[in-house]
């Protein structure tokens, strides 16, 4: 306007427009948020989130692999010997320091997700005839790393152990995993 | 506006209204003038042009018998090669054009490393290229997806986990990224959704990149600024002619692939469906990732930062540099044919790039007489960095560049130019 503007008039003015910009943004930023979140699992994807296993078959020595929200987990039934060099090992002598004991709830079965935490292969060790890494675990294939017998990272680029999911007995024989 | 007279009355009447005939020929047309001493390096822009457009035509014929989901996603490409009329065909072009579509811009990016395109007052252009070619990479990681193979689905896996590196939230991410807890059908969904999307989006950046060439024009290989008339010639005929000479020669080429190669640049396991359970015994990317996955897995941990993120941040550097680029070039000379220690290092930096490839298509405990290729990747990858941020920035203050020729015309015809005044 031609009138000069007061000094007050400004200030008015200035708010106004400040107020308009950040309500515009927060806004926009609120609008952008169903977009963003639609890409996030679905509820029906989360709904598959539990698996059972049954271990009745599984003898000593053998590994099963089941899936689990679309991830492999293996499921392994340890011998003695594996059991004891799990437990032997110094947790100084770890990449990712955990205790065998503290990664399976009865010994003899050991439950993790089977993807490496590398790049997320899928490492080998889970049949008889495959190699399993100088650790006697499992050995990941697409970088070379390897895990021992309680599923511990202990050579190669990936950085952590396999994870262990969330499970529990339901009875003594069968697992409810998620 | 151009001052071009249109006699015939229907081009007049539209013109009045919407001057698109000016602007095709201010363009690609008599009204674009362009250096007259162009060689064949300035081809591959407009090859590339021209792939990306067979490329959204054969994928939009793809498109309508390919079904997203895991389920059929292998099953609609096999049906695409045996029972949709002259669908290999499409497939085929399609597949091997993604490689072509590659090679054409990388030869079109060391032509511009070559004759310094990226110098003022071209460094827009430079950056809307790089971010073409960024898109490009997303573009054809997605696609790379959809026939829901072996590879397919192993790259995505390991892609995608890439982005679990980055610290807090980086679990978060991914699992964003997936739509669930691997990838999966949502995954598959979404990256067809964005694989049809993406060519759309190089195509508006095509636009603006070309957009910013026409400002200042095309450079040439003395890198010498375009002085007057006498220097230029018009597009059309000219370069529309020489142009198309090189398509029918690209064309040759690219189809001998399609026709008696189709498979040469593909992965046997491709082949193989899609199974979560089973890795193969070697992921190996495209060739055209082949660089860049070398600098992922070159980095070692460094410090408090892990290999998998310094990897990560590296591959990343490894084409975000390029933005740097016209910064870290201190030279007031574009073209390398006045440039002779920068001459040198091009082409050291050509070589370092060929070796990036090349380990990337090793396994890093692989060893090459005596020597493991995890350190010929980390050697490589040095000097790949040491390239762009020390021995430019260096070179272009020591170096002595020779004498460039005073104008385009007084090199093309050896004698002084006619317009200076
Ligand atoms: C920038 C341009 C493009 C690039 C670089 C590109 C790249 C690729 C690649 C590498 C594949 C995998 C081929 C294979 O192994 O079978 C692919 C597949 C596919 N693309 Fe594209 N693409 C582009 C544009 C498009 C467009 C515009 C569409 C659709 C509108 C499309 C639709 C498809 C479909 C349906 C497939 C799966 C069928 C198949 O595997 O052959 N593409 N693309
Ligand atoms: S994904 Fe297992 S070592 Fe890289």
């Amino acid at each position: 306007m031609s009138e000069t503007a007061s000094s007050d008039d400004k200030t008015r003015r200035d708010f106004l427009l400040l107020s308009t910009i950040a309500v515009g943004a927060v806004g926009s930023g609120l609008a952008v948020w169903p977009f963003v979140d639609s890409m996030n699992p679905a509820a029906d994807t989360l709904a598959l989130s539990t698996t059972e296993v049954d271990l009745e078959p599984i003898e000593e020595g053998q590994s099963i692999t089941v899936v689990w929200q679309g991830k492999p987990v293996f499921v392994r039934h340890r011998t003695a010997e594996e059991i004891k060099a799990a437990e032997a090992v110094a947790l100084e002598d770890l990449i990712d320091p955990q205790a065998d004991k503290d990664r399976v709830k009865k010994s003899e079965w050991l439950i993790m997700v089977g993807i490496c935490t590398h790049l997320g292969c899928i490492p080998l060790g889970q049949k008889a005839s495959d190699p399993k890494g100088e650790f006697g675990g499992w050995f990941c294939p697409c970088h070379g790393s390897h895990y021992d017998t309680s599923g511990r990272i202990r050579k190669g680029p990936a950085p952590k152990n396999l994870p262990v999911p969330a499970y529990q007995y339901l009875t003594d024989t069968t697992v409810k995993i998620g | 506006m151009s001052n071009k007279f249109y006699e015939n009355p229907v081009i007049k009447w539209i013109e009045y209204r919407l001057p698109i005939f000016s602007f095709i020929d201010e363009s690609v047309g008599s009204g674009y003038p362009t250096p007259k001493n162009l060689n064949y390096w300035w081809n591959f822009g407009s090859l590339a042009g021209i792939v990306l457009t067979i490329m959204i035509v054969t994928g939009i014929v793809l498109a309508m018998s390919y079904t997203p989901h895991v389920d059929y996603a292998f099953e609609s490409v096999e049906r695409i090669m045996r029972d949709v009329n002259y669908g290999w065909l499409m497939r085929y072009i399609h597949m091997n054009g993604g490689s072509m579509f590659f090679l054409l811009v990388y030869i079109h990016m060391f032509r511009g490393l070559y004759y310094g395109s990226y110098k003022e007052p071209r460094e827009l252009l430079w950056i809307i290229g790089v971010f073409i070619i960024l898109a490009m990479m997303a573009t054809a990681f997605m696609g790379y997806v959809l026939p829901w193979g072996q590879q397919s689905f192993w790259a995505a896996t390991v892609i995608t986990n890439l982005f679990s590196a980055v610290p807090l939230i980086g679990d978060s991410i991914v699992t964003w990224l997936w739509g669930g807890f691997s990838v999966d059908n949502p995954t598959l969904n979404r990256f067809f959704s964005f694989h049809y999307l993406l060519p759309f989006v190089i195509f508006a950046l095509v636009f603006v990149h070309l957009w910013a060439l026409h400002v200042h024009k095309s450079n040439n290989p003395i890198g010498v600024d375009i002085k007057g008339p006498q220097d230029t010639i018009p597009f059309h005929p000219y370069y529309t002619m020489k142009d198309l000479y090189g398509l029918g020669v690209f064309m040759i080429f690219f189809m001998f692939f399609v026709f008696f190669a189709p498979n040469f640049f593909a992965e046997p396991d491709n082949y193989i469906k899609a199974n979560p359970l089973v890795t193969p015994t070697h992921i190996v990317p495209e060739w055209y990732f082949l660089p860049a996955y070398a600098v992922l897995r070159a980095v070692p941990d460094i410090w408090f930062i892990s290999a998998k993120l310094g990897g990560v941040i590296a591959m990343f550097g490894f084409t975000l540099v390029l933005l740097l680029l016209p910064w870290l070039d201190r030279s007031p000379v574009r073209s390398a044919r006045f440039r002779p220690i920068y001459r040198q290092f091009f082409w050291v930096f050509f070589i370092d790039c060929i070796i990036l490839g090349w380990v990337g298509a090793n396994t890093p405990d692989a060893v090459f007489h005596g020597i493991p290729f995890l350190w010929i990747g980390r050697a490589a990858t040095v000097y790949y960095f040491a390239h762009f941020l020390i021995l430019i920035p260096l070179i272009s203050i020591l170096e002595k560049p020779k004498m460039p020729p005073q104008s385009i015309s007084a090199a093309v015809t050896g004698t002084a130019s006619k317009g200076a005044e």
